[in-house]
Protein backbone atom coordinates (compact mmCIF):
# COMPACT_ATOMS: atom_id res chain seq x y z
CA UNK A 1 0.00 0.00 0.00
CA UNK A 2 2.92 2.80 0.49
CA UNK A 3 4.38 1.49 -2.52
CA UNK A 4 1.48 2.50 -4.52
CA UNK A 5 0.73 5.72 -2.84
CA UNK A 6 4.19 6.72 -3.56
CA UNK A 7 3.85 5.98 -6.99
CA UNK A 8 0.88 8.08 -7.90
CA UNK A 9 2.85 10.78 -5.67
CA UNK A 10 5.82 10.42 -7.89
CA UNK A 11 3.43 10.91 -11.35
CA UNK A 12 1.41 13.78 -10.31
CA UNK A 13 5.18 15.55 -9.50
CA UNK A 14 5.77 14.98 -12.67
CA UNK A 15 2.98 16.13 -14.02
CA UNK A 16 2.89 19.55 -11.90
CA UNK A 17 6.68 19.73 -12.54
CA UNK A 18 6.19 20.03 -16.20
CA UNK A 19 3.37 22.45 -15.97
CA UNK A 20 5.53 24.27 -13.81
CA UNK A 21 7.94 24.68 -16.35
CA UNK A 22 5.83 25.09 -19.20
CA UNK A 23 3.89 28.27 -17.22
CA UNK A 24 7.45 29.58 -15.86
CA UNK A 25 8.40 29.93 -20.12
CA UNK A 26 5.01 30.65 -21.07
CA UNK A 27 5.03 33.78 -18.60
CA UNK A 28 8.86 34.57 -19.60
CA UNK A 29 8.26 34.76 -23.08
CA UNK A 30 5.11 37.03 -22.86
CA UNK A 31 6.76 39.69 -20.61
CA UNK A 32 9.71 39.52 -22.88
CA UNK A 33 7.87 39.81 -25.88
CA UNK A 34 5.99 43.15 -24.31
CA UNK A 35 8.74 44.72 -23.28
CA UNK A 36 10.52 44.50 -26.96
CA UNK A 37 7.28 45.66 -28.25
CA UNK A 38 7.72 48.97 -26.37
CA UNK A 39 11.47 48.86 -27.98
CA UNK A 40 10.14 48.48 -31.00
CA UNK A 41 7.88 51.69 -30.90
CA UNK A 42 10.32 53.55 -29.59
CA UNK A 43 13.01 52.42 -31.81
CA UNK A 44 10.60 52.84 -34.80
CA UNK A 45 9.91 56.33 -33.82
CA UNK A 46 13.89 57.54 -33.68
CA UNK A 47 13.74 55.92 -36.98
CA UNK A 48 10.92 57.58 -38.49
CA UNK A 49 12.38 61.02 -37.16
CA UNK A 50 15.94 60.43 -38.13
CA UNK A 51 14.76 63.28 -40.87
CA UNK A 52 13.41 65.44 -38.77
CA UNK A 53 15.81 65.06 -36.27
CA UNK A 54 19.12 66.65 -39.18
CA UNK A 55 16.65 69.02 -40.39
CA UNK A 56 16.11 70.50 -37.21
CA UNK A 57 17.97 69.34 -34.51
CA UNK A 58 17.40 70.87 -30.76
CA UNK A 59 15.59 73.82 -32.64
CA UNK A 60 13.05 72.13 -32.78
CA UNK A 61 12.28 72.35 -29.68
CA UNK A 62 12.91 76.48 -29.48
CA UNK A 63 10.71 77.13 -32.43
CA UNK A 64 7.23 78.30 -33.08
CA UNK A 65 6.51 78.11 -36.43
CA UNK A 66 4.28 74.74 -37.73
CA UNK A 67 4.41 76.03 -41.64
CA UNK A 68 4.53 72.58 -44.12
CA UNK A 69 5.39 75.62 -46.75
CA UNK A 70 8.18 77.31 -45.43
CA UNK A 71 11.79 76.78 -45.68
CA UNK A 72 11.79 77.16 -49.40
CA UNK A 73 8.66 74.32 -49.49
CA UNK A 74 11.01 72.30 -47.45
CA UNK A 75 9.25 72.35 -44.41
CA UNK A 76 9.90 74.65 -41.20
CA UNK A 77 8.55 72.69 -37.68
CA UNK A 78 9.03 73.58 -33.89
CA UNK A 79 7.07 72.62 -31.02
CA UNK A 80 7.56 75.18 -28.64
CA UNK A 81 3.62 76.66 -28.17
CA UNK A 82 2.63 72.33 -28.19
CA UNK A 83 5.42 71.69 -25.65
CA UNK A 84 3.97 74.73 -23.43
CA UNK A 85 0.47 73.95 -23.80
CA UNK A 86 1.32 70.02 -22.74
CA UNK A 87 2.67 71.22 -20.12
CA UNK A 88 0.65 74.19 -18.84
CA UNK A 89 -2.55 72.41 -19.72
CA UNK A 90 -1.76 68.97 -17.24
CA UNK A 91 -0.24 71.10 -14.56
CA UNK A 92 -3.45 73.36 -14.88
CA UNK A 93 -5.66 70.03 -14.82
CA UNK A 94 -3.25 68.71 -11.18
CA UNK A 95 -3.86 71.85 -9.86
CA UNK A 96 -7.60 71.56 -10.16
CA UNK A 97 -8.10 67.41 -9.80
CA UNK A 98 -5.27 67.24 -7.05
CA UNK A 99 -7.16 68.57 -3.94
CA UNK A 100 -10.57 67.40 -5.10
CA UNK A 101 -9.42 63.93 -5.39
CA UNK A 102 -7.20 64.38 -2.51
CA UNK A 103 -10.38 65.67 -0.89
CA UNK A 104 -12.53 62.97 -2.04
CA UNK A 105 -9.97 60.06 -1.29
CA UNK A 106 -10.17 61.54 2.28
CA UNK A 107 -13.43 61.48 2.56
CA UNK A 108 -13.76 57.79 1.49
CA UNK A 109 -11.54 56.54 3.34
CA UNK A 110 -12.38 58.19 7.04
CA UNK A 111 -14.93 57.05 9.17
CA UNK A 112 -17.10 59.63 9.83
CA UNK A 113 -19.75 59.69 12.82
CA UNK A 114 -22.88 60.28 10.67
CA UNK A 115 -21.70 58.72 7.15
CA UNK A 116 -22.94 55.85 6.42
CA UNK A 117 -20.49 53.50 4.74
CA UNK A 118 -22.62 52.46 1.89
CA UNK A 119 -22.86 55.96 1.00
CA UNK A 120 -18.83 56.28 0.92
CA UNK A 121 -18.88 52.94 -1.27
CA UNK A 122 -21.25 54.36 -3.36
CA UNK A 123 -19.75 57.82 -4.15
CA UNK A 124 -16.36 55.38 -4.92
CA UNK A 125 -18.31 53.59 -7.65
CA UNK A 126 -19.91 56.86 -9.17
CA UNK A 127 -16.48 58.55 -8.90
CA UNK A 128 -14.47 55.56 -10.88
CA UNK A 129 -17.29 55.74 -13.36
CA UNK A 130 -15.69 58.90 -14.79
CA UNK A 131 -12.91 56.41 -15.98
CA UNK A 132 -15.65 54.48 -17.95
CA UNK A 133 -16.50 57.82 -20.13
CA UNK A 134 -14.80 57.71 -23.25
CA UNK A 135 -13.10 60.53 -24.22
CA UNK A 136 -14.55 62.03 -26.93
CA UNK A 137 -17.18 62.48 -24.97
CA UNK A 138 -15.74 64.52 -22.29
CA UNK A 139 -14.80 66.61 -26.11
CA UNK A 140 -18.28 67.14 -26.94
CA UNK A 141 -19.20 67.65 -23.61
CA UNK A 142 -16.15 70.39 -23.30
CA UNK A 143 -17.79 72.39 -26.46
CA UNK A 144 -21.44 71.95 -25.89
CA UNK A 145 -21.95 72.88 -22.06
CA UNK A 146 -18.85 73.48 -20.62
CA UNK A 147 -17.78 76.33 -22.58
CA UNK A 148 -20.87 78.02 -22.73
CA UNK A 149 -21.57 77.79 -19.74
CA UNK A 150 -17.86 79.21 -18.58
CA UNK A 151 -18.17 82.10 -20.54
CA UNK A 152 -19.35 84.49 -17.86
CA UNK A 153 -16.78 83.07 -15.56
CA UNK A 154 -13.95 83.96 -18.20
CA UNK A 155 -15.59 87.09 -18.94
CA UNK A 156 -15.74 88.32 -15.27
CA UNK A 157 -12.11 86.96 -14.61
CA UNK A 158 -10.61 88.42 -17.59
CA UNK A 159 -13.09 92.18 -16.58
CA UNK A 160 -11.73 92.25 -12.86
CA UNK A 161 -8.01 90.09 -13.18
CA UNK A 162 -6.80 91.31 -16.34
CA UNK A 163 -3.58 92.46 -14.22
CA UNK A 164 -2.75 88.75 -13.73
CA UNK A 165 -0.83 87.29 -17.07
CA UNK A 166 -3.21 84.39 -17.09
CA UNK A 167 -6.64 86.28 -17.63
CA UNK A 168 -4.62 89.35 -19.20
CA UNK A 169 -6.14 88.65 -22.59
CA UNK A 170 -10.23 88.46 -24.04
CA UNK A 171 -11.61 85.25 -23.37
CA UNK A 172 -12.06 82.82 -26.72
CA UNK A 173 -14.60 80.16 -26.71
CA UNK A 174 -12.02 77.34 -26.82
CA UNK A 175 -8.74 77.37 -24.36
CA UNK A 176 -6.21 76.28 -22.04
CA UNK A 177 -8.65 76.71 -19.41
CA UNK A 178 -11.13 74.66 -20.59
CA UNK A 179 -8.63 72.19 -21.77
CA UNK A 180 -7.18 72.68 -18.12
CA UNK A 181 -10.97 72.20 -16.96
CA UNK A 182 -11.80 68.84 -19.13
CA UNK A 183 -8.40 67.45 -18.25
CA UNK A 184 -9.17 67.63 -14.77
CA UNK A 185 -12.15 66.13 -14.72
CA UNK A 186 -10.96 63.79 -16.63
CA UNK A 187 -7.71 62.81 -14.36
CA UNK A 188 -10.07 62.85 -11.27
CA UNK A 189 -11.36 59.04 -11.05
CA UNK A 190 -7.40 58.11 -11.49
CA UNK A 191 -6.08 60.27 -8.45
CA UNK A 192 -8.91 59.25 -6.39
CA UNK A 193 -8.73 55.45 -6.35
CA UNK A 194 -4.85 55.68 -6.02
CA UNK A 195 -5.52 57.86 -3.56
CA UNK A 196 -7.77 56.21 -1.91
CA UNK A 197 -6.06 53.10 -1.71
CA UNK A 198 -2.89 54.77 -0.69
CA UNK A 199 -5.09 56.44 2.05
CA UNK A 200 -6.79 52.61 3.03
CA UNK A 201 -3.29 51.21 3.25
CA UNK A 202 -2.66 52.68 6.06
CA UNK A 203 -2.65 50.20 9.29
CA UNK A 204 -5.45 51.02 11.25
CA UNK A 205 -3.10 50.63 14.16
CA UNK A 206 -1.45 54.14 12.88
CA UNK A 207 -4.72 55.87 13.47
CA UNK A 208 -5.28 54.75 17.29
CA UNK A 209 -1.94 54.90 17.96
CA UNK A 210 -2.41 58.85 17.67
CA UNK A 211 -5.78 59.18 18.31
CA UNK A 212 -4.33 57.87 22.10
CA UNK A 213 -1.80 60.36 22.28
CA UNK A 214 -4.33 62.95 22.01
CA UNK A 215 -4.56 63.98 18.86
CA UNK A 216 -7.66 64.91 16.97
CA UNK A 217 -8.74 63.47 13.42
CA UNK A 218 -7.29 66.25 11.62
CA UNK A 219 -3.79 66.12 13.36
CA UNK A 220 -4.25 62.55 13.12
CA UNK A 221 -4.67 62.96 9.11
CA UNK A 222 -2.20 65.78 8.53
CA UNK A 223 0.97 64.53 10.98
CA UNK A 224 0.15 60.33 10.50
CA UNK A 225 -2.17 59.45 7.78
CA UNK A 226 -1.09 61.74 4.59
CA UNK A 227 2.74 61.40 5.64
CA UNK A 228 2.27 57.52 5.73
CA UNK A 229 0.42 57.28 2.27
CA UNK A 230 3.42 59.53 0.97
CA UNK A 231 4.29 57.55 -1.95
CA UNK A 232 0.76 56.50 -3.01
CA UNK A 233 -0.10 59.58 -2.57
CA UNK A 234 2.77 60.96 -5.16
CA UNK A 235 1.95 58.16 -7.27
CA UNK A 236 -1.49 59.26 -7.85
CA UNK A 237 -0.50 62.96 -8.89
CA UNK A 238 2.20 61.26 -11.44
CA UNK A 239 -0.19 58.94 -12.84
CA UNK A 240 -2.83 61.65 -13.37
CA UNK A 241 -0.19 64.02 -14.91
CA UNK A 242 1.11 61.23 -17.20
CA UNK A 243 -2.61 60.42 -18.19
CA UNK A 244 -3.28 64.45 -18.88
CA UNK A 245 -0.62 64.53 -20.69
CA UNK A 246 -1.23 62.05 -22.75
CA UNK A 247 -4.43 62.97 -23.56
CA UNK A 248 -5.49 63.65 -27.26
CA UNK A 249 -9.14 63.54 -28.18
CA UNK A 250 -10.99 65.63 -25.94
CA UNK A 251 -8.20 68.06 -25.54
CA UNK A 252 -7.97 68.67 -29.35
CA UNK A 253 -11.13 69.61 -29.47
CA UNK A 254 -11.63 72.12 -26.60
CA UNK A 255 -8.05 73.95 -27.08
CA UNK A 256 -8.31 75.84 -30.03
CA UNK A 257 -5.43 74.03 -31.59
CA UNK A 258 -3.54 77.86 -31.96
CA UNK A 259 0.21 77.58 -32.95
CA UNK A 260 1.63 80.38 -30.61
CA UNK A 261 2.21 80.98 -26.88
CA UNK A 262 -0.04 82.74 -24.99
CA UNK A 263 0.50 83.67 -21.51
CA UNK A 264 -3.14 83.99 -21.09
CA UNK A 265 -5.47 80.98 -20.38
CA UNK A 266 -8.43 82.53 -21.56
CA UNK A 267 -6.85 81.96 -24.89
CA UNK A 268 -6.53 79.20 -27.57
CA UNK A 269 -3.20 77.07 -27.03
CA UNK A 270 -2.30 73.61 -28.33
CA UNK A 271 -0.80 70.57 -27.01
CA UNK A 272 1.79 67.79 -28.56
CA UNK A 273 -0.89 65.52 -28.62
CA UNK A 274 -3.37 68.11 -30.38
CA UNK A 275 -1.35 68.45 -33.13
CA UNK A 276 -0.62 64.89 -33.69
CA UNK A 277 -4.21 64.35 -33.79
CA UNK A 278 -4.98 67.52 -35.90
CA UNK A 279 -1.79 66.89 -38.32
CA UNK A 280 -1.76 63.31 -39.18
CA UNK A 281 -3.66 63.43 -41.47
CA UNK A 282 -2.30 66.00 -44.13
CA UNK A 283 0.94 65.01 -43.37
CA UNK A 284 3.91 63.74 -46.33
CA UNK A 285 7.51 63.79 -46.47
CA UNK A 286 9.47 65.69 -43.75
CA UNK A 287 6.02 66.72 -41.82
CA UNK A 288 5.66 63.04 -40.88
CA UNK A 289 8.85 62.90 -39.92
CA UNK A 290 8.35 65.99 -37.67
CA UNK A 291 4.86 64.48 -35.88
CA UNK A 292 7.40 61.55 -35.34
CA UNK A 293 9.76 63.96 -33.69
CA UNK A 294 6.64 65.73 -31.27
CA UNK A 295 5.92 62.05 -30.58
CA UNK A 296 9.13 61.39 -29.19
CA UNK A 297 9.35 64.14 -27.30
CA UNK A 298 6.04 63.62 -25.89
CA UNK A 299 7.37 60.13 -24.85
CA UNK A 300 10.46 61.68 -23.22
CA UNK A 301 8.71 64.56 -21.31
CA UNK A 302 5.97 61.25 -19.60
CA UNK A 303 9.21 59.23 -19.31
CA UNK A 304 11.11 62.21 -17.17
CA UNK A 305 7.48 62.57 -15.27
CA UNK A 306 7.65 58.87 -14.68
CA UNK A 307 11.82 59.06 -13.51
CA UNK A 308 10.90 62.20 -11.70
CA UNK A 309 8.05 60.45 -9.70
CA UNK A 310 10.26 57.15 -8.68
CA UNK A 311 13.00 59.85 -7.33
CA UNK A 312 10.31 61.56 -5.46
CA UNK A 313 9.13 57.75 -3.77
CA UNK A 314 12.48 56.81 -3.44
CA UNK A 315 14.01 59.61 -1.42
CA UNK A 316 12.33 58.74 1.91
CA UNK B 1 -18.10 42.90 45.21
CA UNK B 2 -16.31 44.20 48.25
CA UNK B 3 -15.97 48.38 48.51
CA UNK B 4 -11.58 48.38 49.34
CA UNK B 5 -10.76 51.06 51.29
CA UNK B 6 -7.87 50.46 50.10
CA UNK B 7 -5.34 47.87 51.54
CA UNK B 8 -3.60 46.56 48.67
CA UNK B 9 -0.63 44.49 48.57
CA UNK B 10 1.86 47.39 48.93
CA UNK B 11 0.34 48.26 52.07
CA UNK B 12 -0.96 52.05 53.08
CA UNK B 13 -3.58 53.77 51.92
CA UNK B 14 -4.03 55.20 47.83
CA UNK B 15 -5.97 57.13 46.00
CA UNK B 16 -8.83 56.36 43.79
CA UNK B 17 -7.86 57.84 39.87
CA UNK B 18 -10.42 55.84 38.07
CA UNK B 19 -13.70 54.51 38.82
CA UNK B 20 -16.06 52.15 36.87
CA UNK B 21 -19.90 52.30 37.44
CA UNK B 22 -20.49 50.99 34.16
CA UNK B 23 -24.05 49.60 33.98
CA UNK B 24 -23.66 47.99 30.39
CA UNK B 25 -21.46 48.64 27.56
CA UNK B 26 -22.88 47.52 24.28
CA UNK B 27 -21.59 46.89 20.91
CA UNK B 28 -24.93 47.65 18.50
CA UNK B 29 -27.51 45.08 20.51
CA UNK B 30 -24.90 43.13 21.67
CA UNK B 31 -23.99 43.54 25.46
CA UNK B 32 -20.51 42.96 26.02
CA UNK B 33 -20.31 44.48 29.74
CA UNK B 34 -22.26 44.67 32.39
CA UNK B 35 -22.11 45.95 36.49
CA UNK B 36 -18.28 46.62 36.63
CA UNK B 37 -18.24 48.48 39.74
CA UNK B 38 -14.41 49.02 40.12
CA UNK B 39 -12.05 51.94 41.45
CA UNK B 40 -8.47 52.11 40.44
CA UNK B 41 -5.75 52.85 42.64
CA UNK B 42 -3.51 55.67 41.63
CA UNK B 43 0.61 54.23 41.20
CA UNK B 44 -0.55 51.13 41.37
CA UNK B 45 -0.37 48.61 38.51
CA UNK B 46 -3.41 46.45 38.43
CA UNK B 47 -4.19 43.55 35.81
CA UNK B 48 -7.21 42.45 34.28
CA UNK B 49 -7.48 38.71 33.33
CA UNK B 50 -9.85 36.43 32.76
CA UNK B 51 -10.55 34.59 29.07
CA UNK B 52 -10.97 36.02 25.99
CA UNK B 53 -13.98 37.66 25.51
CA UNK B 54 -15.07 38.73 29.03
CA UNK B 55 -14.26 42.15 27.89
CA UNK B 56 -11.46 43.54 29.88
CA UNK B 57 -10.01 44.93 26.76
CA UNK B 58 -13.32 46.73 26.31
CA UNK B 59 -13.26 47.95 29.25
CA UNK B 60 -9.53 49.49 29.44
CA UNK B 61 -11.00 51.14 25.71
CA UNK B 62 -13.74 52.54 27.83
CA UNK B 63 -10.96 54.80 30.43
CA UNK B 64 -9.62 56.24 27.82
CA UNK B 65 -12.84 56.57 25.35
CA UNK B 66 -11.48 54.25 22.36
CA UNK B 67 -14.68 52.77 22.05
CA UNK B 68 -15.63 56.27 20.40
CA UNK B 69 -14.61 55.12 17.18
CA UNK B 70 -16.29 51.94 17.21
CA UNK B 71 -19.44 52.50 15.43
CA UNK B 72 -22.97 51.55 17.48
CA UNK B 73 -20.93 51.02 20.72
CA UNK B 74 -23.01 52.50 23.58
CA UNK B 75 -22.10 52.73 27.40
CA UNK B 76 -24.66 53.19 30.21
CA UNK B 77 -23.03 54.20 33.31
CA UNK B 78 -20.61 56.34 34.15
CA UNK B 79 -16.54 56.11 34.51
CA UNK B 80 -14.89 58.67 36.77
CA UNK B 81 -11.49 59.92 36.19
CA UNK B 82 -10.30 62.25 38.92
CA UNK B 83 -13.91 62.14 40.20
CA UNK B 84 -15.31 63.59 37.08
CA UNK B 85 -17.50 61.28 34.87
CA UNK B 86 -15.20 61.37 31.20
CA UNK B 87 -18.88 60.92 29.41
CA UNK B 88 -20.02 63.81 30.58
CA UNK B 89 -20.73 66.41 27.68
CA UNK B 90 -18.09 68.81 28.88
CA UNK B 91 -15.19 66.31 28.52
CA UNK B 92 -13.31 66.23 25.67
CA UNK B 93 -12.39 62.88 24.65
CA UNK B 94 -8.98 64.31 23.36
CA UNK B 95 -8.35 66.26 26.45
CA UNK B 96 -8.85 63.22 27.96
CA UNK B 97 -6.58 60.63 26.19
CA UNK B 98 -3.97 63.22 26.78
CA UNK B 99 -4.15 62.68 29.89
CA UNK B 100 -4.95 58.71 29.54
CA UNK B 101 -2.50 57.20 27.55
CA UNK B 102 -2.17 53.60 25.98
CA UNK B 103 -0.05 50.87 24.74
CA UNK B 104 -1.38 48.65 22.06
CA UNK B 105 -1.19 44.57 21.95
CA UNK B 106 1.07 44.92 18.42
CA UNK B 107 3.92 47.62 18.78
CA UNK B 108 2.63 50.54 16.42
CA UNK B 109 5.84 52.77 15.95
CA UNK B 110 4.81 56.02 13.68
CA UNK B 111 6.34 56.20 9.75
CA UNK B 112 8.95 58.47 11.23
CA UNK B 113 11.79 58.81 13.05
CA UNK B 114 12.37 57.55 16.61
CA UNK B 115 12.65 60.78 17.51
CA UNK B 116 9.73 61.95 15.88
CA UNK B 117 7.51 59.33 17.31
CA UNK B 118 8.11 60.80 20.75
CA UNK B 119 7.97 64.30 19.25
CA UNK B 120 4.81 64.37 17.72
CA UNK B 121 2.59 63.75 21.19
CA UNK B 122 3.97 66.69 23.01
CA UNK B 123 3.90 68.99 20.30
CA UNK B 124 0.59 68.10 18.96
CA UNK B 125 -0.18 68.88 22.37
CA UNK B 126 1.35 72.24 22.70
CA UNK B 127 4.75 71.57 25.17
CA UNK B 128 6.65 74.54 24.84
CA UNK B 129 10.25 73.36 26.83
CA UNK B 130 12.72 72.02 25.38
CA UNK B 131 11.70 68.84 22.87
CA UNK B 132 15.19 67.24 22.93
CA UNK B 133 15.16 66.73 27.07
CA UNK B 134 11.76 65.54 26.92
CA UNK B 135 12.73 62.91 24.03
CA UNK B 136 15.63 61.79 26.20
CA UNK B 137 13.79 61.59 29.00
CA UNK B 138 10.92 59.66 27.96
CA UNK B 139 13.12 57.16 26.61
CA UNK B 140 14.94 56.62 29.43
CA UNK B 141 12.10 56.35 31.44
CA UNK B 142 11.35 53.71 29.00
CA UNK B 143 14.48 51.90 29.03
CA UNK B 144 15.73 52.50 25.62
CA UNK B 145 17.97 55.48 25.58
CA UNK B 146 21.28 53.49 25.39
CA UNK B 147 19.75 51.43 22.64
CA UNK B 148 18.54 53.85 20.20
CA UNK B 149 20.75 57.60 21.64
CA UNK B 150 22.85 56.91 18.10
CA UNK B 151 20.69 56.61 15.96
CA UNK B 152 17.60 58.80 16.80
CA UNK B 153 17.18 60.13 13.33
CA UNK B 154 16.47 56.33 11.94
CA UNK B 155 12.92 55.29 11.59
CA UNK B 156 11.03 53.99 13.98
CA UNK B 157 10.29 50.95 12.51
CA UNK B 158 13.63 50.02 12.25
CA UNK B 159 13.59 48.76 15.23
CA UNK B 160 13.02 45.27 16.75
CA UNK B 161 9.66 44.13 18.15
CA UNK B 162 11.00 44.46 22.00
CA UNK B 163 12.39 48.05 21.15
CA UNK B 164 9.27 48.77 19.11
CA UNK B 165 6.97 48.54 22.38
CA UNK B 166 9.33 50.27 24.59
CA UNK B 167 9.16 53.42 22.02
CA UNK B 168 5.62 52.84 22.11
CA UNK B 169 5.80 53.02 25.88
CA UNK B 170 8.05 56.46 25.48
CA UNK B 171 5.72 58.22 23.30
CA UNK B 172 2.71 57.61 25.07
CA UNK B 173 4.64 58.49 28.48
CA UNK B 174 6.07 61.66 26.32
CA UNK B 175 2.45 63.41 26.98
CA UNK B 176 3.32 63.26 30.40
CA UNK B 177 -0.12 61.41 31.07
CA UNK B 178 -1.82 60.47 34.83
CA UNK B 179 -2.88 56.66 33.19
CA UNK B 180 -1.21 54.51 31.10
CA UNK B 181 -3.35 51.46 29.53
CA UNK B 182 -1.73 48.30 28.74
CA UNK B 183 -4.13 45.90 25.85
CA UNK B 184 -1.59 43.00 26.21
CA UNK B 185 1.24 44.95 25.73
CA UNK B 186 4.11 41.31 25.39
CA UNK B 187 1.67 39.47 24.00
CA UNK B 188 3.36 39.77 20.04
CA UNK B 189 7.15 39.75 21.88
CA UNK B 190 9.45 37.26 22.63
CA UNK B 191 10.58 36.37 26.55
CA UNK B 192 13.28 38.17 26.82
CA UNK B 193 11.24 41.45 25.52
CA UNK B 194 8.65 41.06 27.89
CA UNK B 195 10.99 40.63 31.00
CA UNK B 196 12.67 43.96 30.26
CA UNK B 197 8.76 45.79 29.66
CA UNK B 198 7.46 44.13 32.77
CA UNK B 199 11.07 45.71 34.73
CA UNK B 200 10.26 48.51 32.77
CA UNK B 201 6.64 48.86 34.07
CA UNK B 202 7.92 48.48 37.60
CA UNK B 203 9.96 51.76 36.95
CA UNK B 204 7.19 53.76 35.78
CA UNK B 205 4.69 52.23 38.79
CA UNK B 206 6.14 55.80 41.25
CA UNK B 207 5.17 57.94 37.96
CA UNK B 208 2.29 56.57 36.90
CA UNK B 209 -0.75 54.55 37.09
CA UNK B 210 -1.17 51.56 34.63
CA UNK B 211 -3.53 49.27 33.69
CA UNK B 212 -2.64 46.41 32.09
CA UNK B 213 -4.98 43.98 30.18
CA UNK B 214 -2.52 40.25 30.35
CA UNK B 215 -3.77 36.96 28.97
CA UNK B 216 -0.75 35.97 30.45
CA UNK B 217 -1.39 34.78 34.78
CA UNK B 218 2.14 34.69 35.46
CA UNK B 219 2.09 38.27 34.23
CA UNK B 220 0.07 39.46 35.99
CA UNK B 221 1.33 37.70 39.51
CA UNK B 222 4.71 39.52 39.05
CA UNK B 223 3.94 42.59 38.18
CA UNK B 224 0.51 44.18 39.59
CA UNK B 225 -0.66 45.10 42.67
CA UNK B 226 -4.19 44.28 42.31
CA UNK B 227 -6.11 42.07 39.72
CA UNK B 228 -9.19 41.91 38.07
CA UNK B 229 -10.58 39.03 37.18
CA UNK B 230 -13.57 39.03 34.31
CA UNK B 231 -15.54 36.38 33.10
CA UNK B 232 -17.95 35.30 30.21
CA UNK B 233 -21.85 34.28 30.83
CA UNK B 234 -24.32 34.35 28.47
CA UNK B 235 -27.21 37.63 29.05
CA UNK B 236 -29.66 38.50 26.67
CA UNK B 237 -28.29 36.02 24.10
CA UNK B 238 -24.92 37.71 24.03
CA UNK B 239 -21.47 36.56 25.66
CA UNK B 240 -21.27 39.23 27.89
CA UNK B 241 -18.48 40.11 30.40
CA UNK B 242 -18.81 40.43 34.23
CA UNK B 243 -16.20 41.47 36.83
CA UNK B 244 -15.67 38.59 38.81
CA UNK B 245 -13.27 39.10 41.47
CA UNK B 246 -11.48 42.19 42.26
CA UNK B 247 -8.22 42.13 44.90
CA UNK B 248 -4.37 42.72 45.64
CA UNK B 249 -2.56 40.26 43.78
CA UNK B 250 -1.58 37.83 46.42
CA UNK B 251 -5.42 37.14 47.23
CA UNK B 252 -6.61 36.71 43.61
CA UNK B 253 -3.64 34.19 43.36
CA UNK B 254 -3.26 32.76 46.61
CA UNK B 255 -6.83 32.92 48.45
CA UNK B 256 -9.40 34.11 45.97
CA UNK B 257 -12.75 34.10 47.60
CA UNK B 258 -15.02 32.97 44.29
CA UNK B 259 -14.75 29.66 43.07
CA UNK B 260 -14.49 30.46 39.18
CA UNK B 261 -11.44 33.09 39.86
CA UNK B 262 -9.96 29.91 41.76
CA UNK B 263 -10.98 27.59 38.85
CA UNK B 264 -9.05 30.42 36.08
CA UNK B 265 -6.00 31.07 38.66
CA UNK B 266 -5.39 27.40 39.30
CA UNK B 267 -5.25 26.72 35.21
CA UNK B 268 -8.62 24.61 35.19
CA UNK B 269 -9.91 26.43 32.14
CA UNK B 270 -8.83 29.33 30.30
Amino acid sequence: MPEEKTNTFSALTLWVRWVNIGFIYLTCTVSVAVALWVLAIISVLIHDAQAAFHHFGMAFLMSSSWNPLGNNGQGQYGILPQIYGTLVSSWLALLIAVPLGFGVAIFLTERWPLVPPGLQTLLAFLVELLAAIPSVVYGIWGIYVLIPALVPLTMWLHVHFSGIGIFSQPPTRPSMLVAGLVLAIMILPTVTSLAREALAAVPPDLRQGSMALGATRWETLIHIILPTARSGLVGSIMLGLARAMGETMAVAMVIGNSNRINISILQPASTIPSLLANQFAEASGLQVSALMYAAFILLIITLLTNIFAEVLIGRH
Amino acid sequence: MTAYSMDNSLGGEADVILTSHVKGFYYGPFLALRNIEMKIFKNRITAFIGPSGCGKSTLLRCFNRMNDFVKGARLEGQILFNGRNIFDASVDAVTLRRQIGMVFQKPNPFAKTIYENIAYGPRINGYKGDMDELVEQSLRRAALWDEVKDKLKKPGTSLSGGQQQRLCIARAIAVQPEVVLMDEPCSALDPISTRRIEDLMQELRDLYTIVIVTHNMQQASRVSDMTAFFNVEMREGSRTGELVEYAPTTTIFQSPQKEATQAYVGGRFG
